[in-house]
């Protein structure tokens, strides 16, 4: 009996939880036109978000797209169509891998990043100092991080996928022997612009998602050192849940 | 300008203050007793639930955040740690009000900076950066960029902890120059003591969510009540008690070696 | 502030690397790429009794070369067929009017495509034109319901309905596994 209680407790602490974060959501897009006067603090967070986390997002791509050449080699092979490896690595990472893994990487990264610093100008009273200097910290501090997210994931998704593909060649092409010409020229007629829109539309709601994710979870964070930590803790385990989540449900929606 | 206050949470519950303009008030009482609320009840972080806080002359109940806001830039505020934005420099530090909410030319601002620099004396670090900074000095700047738009109020929210006595007398004595200079009117919560008796014109002593002093520090030191006494005094017990509630003492001890 | 120049530089290549991507993603593997303009092009139609599943944007080619590609695929219900509409490019104007359409299967398990083999008349194919010799696709159940019901023809006199709904299973396999590519 009480854990059914405690379960119908979790369940509206999850509901209210949700609500709350789309509240702050609709708080940020409402701070955002004004917020985007700034542009040089919007770059910087682009800068932050993206331009670092390039190095761990092309090594990442460059090994998933190895590692699907291979896979994608030797299971093409039973059936004979070897050559059919660009479309099946493509298609692979395009619509799957470059989304997924990108967004779960930028959790990792930039939104572990994210959410420790608006924590720690949580715990240090610099957003309530920004409040007393009469600024809106919303304006100033969380939305440039969160739009800076938002915009940087799908470009780095678009690049893990591209070096994913090169990937791919290197291993399919110049080590398993898959021809060069019939990669490339398979891969051009079975792929289509609805499934690179497939990816892209991925990427960018992932991007909105991890962002958003981040940038409350240390906007709310307790003011405590270990406040903090929880916090960055948490951001990587709700994004990731809801990565995987929004990816059924946005593949599905596309069928 | 002076304040009304009336608030009435489970933190104050009747409480009636009363801070004259141009004048040093001293905000002092037990731990825990809601200082930092009322701080935030003045300007305007929190809202009290019943009666009013009237700041200048306004009601703060009601307001909106814009016109908060405003209110806003008449005071300034000095946090117990500096909260000093961290990935700005000293002199950023200093500027960022005047940029977020003036237009003025870049080489007025860099004067006025220098200015309220040079009057707490760190001038010199303006290229620094908060993390290089020791915890006087951070607090100095976060002083420098408090006045810097020339505010009507300066609250100070426990100025003086963790700082040795040099810095200790540095922020005293700027903290009553800038009061007489300035003309404004300085609100310090702080439980030194002896420190804040020193520059204070008026002490409230606050305890138990109510005010149960009001004077003058000379005539603290002589107020006919208990919980005065034992503030001012720093005893160990008294109305404030040194034990924890427990049951009784022998009686837990027996009970274990029974066990 | 602090090197705003090398920010501004990593900023900048950042984006700039990311829009690469995405166009070469866009253009790049893609067979149509963005079509900002068609070339110029004409259309032909054609009728057939079964296309098997081709679909919408499948080639058009004569002797391997490409063409054209399927623009629409509707059904008559007048002549209880499938019309095709293909849109082929207007450099291939040579088209010969008694050329018949067939629909093929790429490789071996590939998605359909439309060929066209070249008759021999002298006068051309023009816009609007309808294909009139056409042969449907290559389904593999019938195939294997023909060769069941000759087998059965030749061994006895079991009913043949029995047999072809046991091998519908099987012939569901390689249906199913060119979806799934």
């Amino acid at each position: 009996m009480r854990l059914i209680r405690e379960l119908g407790e979790s369940m509206t602490e999850s509901l209210a939880g949700l609500g709350s974060v789309v509240r702050f959501l609709l708080r940020l897009v409402a701070a955002s036109p004004r917020a985007m006067l700034r542009l040089d603090l919007i770059s910087q967070q682009i800068y932050n978000a993206g331009a670092l986390s390039l190095v761990i997002i092309m090594l990442s791509g460059l090994f998933v797209g190895m590692v699907l050449g291979l896979q994608g080699f030797q299971l093409l092979q039973r059936f004979g169509s070897e050559e059919a490896l660009g479309t099946a690595a493509t298609i692979g990472l395009v619509k799957e891998l470059g989304p997924v893994v990108t967004a779960l990487l930028f959790a990792g990264r930039a939104g572990t990043a994210l959410a420790s610093e608006l924590g720690l100008m949580r715990a240090t009273d610099q957003l309530s100092a920004m409040e007393m200097m009469a600024v809106d910290p919303i304006r100033r501090v969380v939305v440039p991080r969160f739009l800076g997210g938002v915009i940087a994931m799908p470009l780095l998704a678009a690049i893990f996928s591209v070096i994913g593909i090169y990937g791919a060649q290197l291993v399919g092409v110049q080590i398993m022997g898959v021809d060069a010409g019939s990669f490339w020229s398979q891969m051009r007629a079975a792929v289509g612009l609805r499934d690179i829109n497939e990816g892209i539309v991925k990427s960018c709601i992932f991007g909105v998602t991890c962002s958003l994710i981040a940038v409350y979870e240390g906007y709310y964070a307790t003011p405590t050192a270990e406040g903090v930590g929880r916090a960055t803790t948490r951001t990587v385990v709700t994004s990731a849940v809801f990565i995987l989540f929004l990816d059924y449900l946005i593949t599905a929606a596309f069928l | 300008m002076g304040y009304a206050v009336n608030g009435n949470r489970p933190v104050f519950t009747g409480l009636d203050m009363d801070i004259p303009r141009g004048r040093i008030t001293a905000v002092m009482g037990p731990s825990g007793t809601g200082k930092t609320t009322l701080l935030r009840l003045i300007t305007g972080q929190v809202r009290a639930d019943s009666g009013s806080v009237m700041v200048a002359g306004e009601e703060l109940r009601g307001m909106r955040r814009a016109a908060l806001y405003v209110l806003r830039r008449r005071m300034g505020m000095l946090f117990q740690n500096g909260a000093l934005l961290t990935d700005l420099s000293v002199f950023e530090n200093v500027a960022f009000p005047l940029r977020e909410h003036t237009d003025l030319p870049e080489r007025l601002i860099r004067q006025l900076v220098l200015t309220k620099l040079q009057a707490v004396g760190l001038r010199g670090a303006a290229e620094l950066m908060p993390a290089e900074l020791s915890g006087g000095m951070s607090r100095r700047v976060a002083l420098a960029r408090a006045i810097v738009m020339d505010p009507e109020i300066l609250i100070y929210d426990e100025p003086f902890v963790g700082l040795d006595p040099i810095s200790l007398g540095v922020i005293l004595r700027l903290i009553r120059r800038l009061n007489d200079a300035l003309g404004i009117t300085s609100i310090v919560v702080s439980h030194d003591v002896q420190e804040i008796s020193t520059v204070a014109d008026v002490v409230f002593l606050l305890s138990g969510g109510k005010v149960v002093a009001r004077g003058t520090p000379q005539e603290l030191q002589s107020f006919p009540s208990e919980i005065v006494r034992q503030f001012i005094g720093g005893l160990a017990d008294g109305p404030v008690p040194f034990h924890f509630p427990a049951p009784d003492y022998f009686g837990e001890l027996l009970a274990r070696e029974d066990a | 502030m602090r090197n705003s120049r090398t920010l501004d530089l990593g900023t900048g290549s950042f984006v700039l690397l990311g829009f690469a991507a995405l166009f070469f993603l866009t253009t790049q593997t893609t067979s149509r790429g963005i079509s900002l303009a068609s070339p110029p092009h004409y259309d032909l139609t054609a009728k057939f009794d079964n296309i098997g599943d081709l679909k919408v944007g499948a080639p058009v080619s004569m002797s391997g070369v490409e063409m054209g590609r399927v623009t629409k695929i509707e059904f008559d219900w007048k002549e209880y067929k499938a019309a095709v509409t293909m849109r082929i490019d207007a450099r291939y104007k040579q088209i010969p009017t008694d050329s018949d359409a067939s629909v093929y299967t790429q490789g071996l398990l590939g998605g359909k495509f439309i060929g066209l083999t070249a008759g021999g008349a002298e006068t051309y194919l023009k816009d609007k034109d309808q294909i009139a010799f056409t042969q449907s696709a290559f389904v593999l159940e019938n195939l294997i319901g023909q060769f069941a019901a000759n087998f059965m023809k030749g061994g006895g006199g079991q009913s043949d309905s029995g047999k072809s709904k046991t091998d519908a299973p099987t012939a569901a396999e390689p249906k199913s596994t060119e979806k799934s590519k």
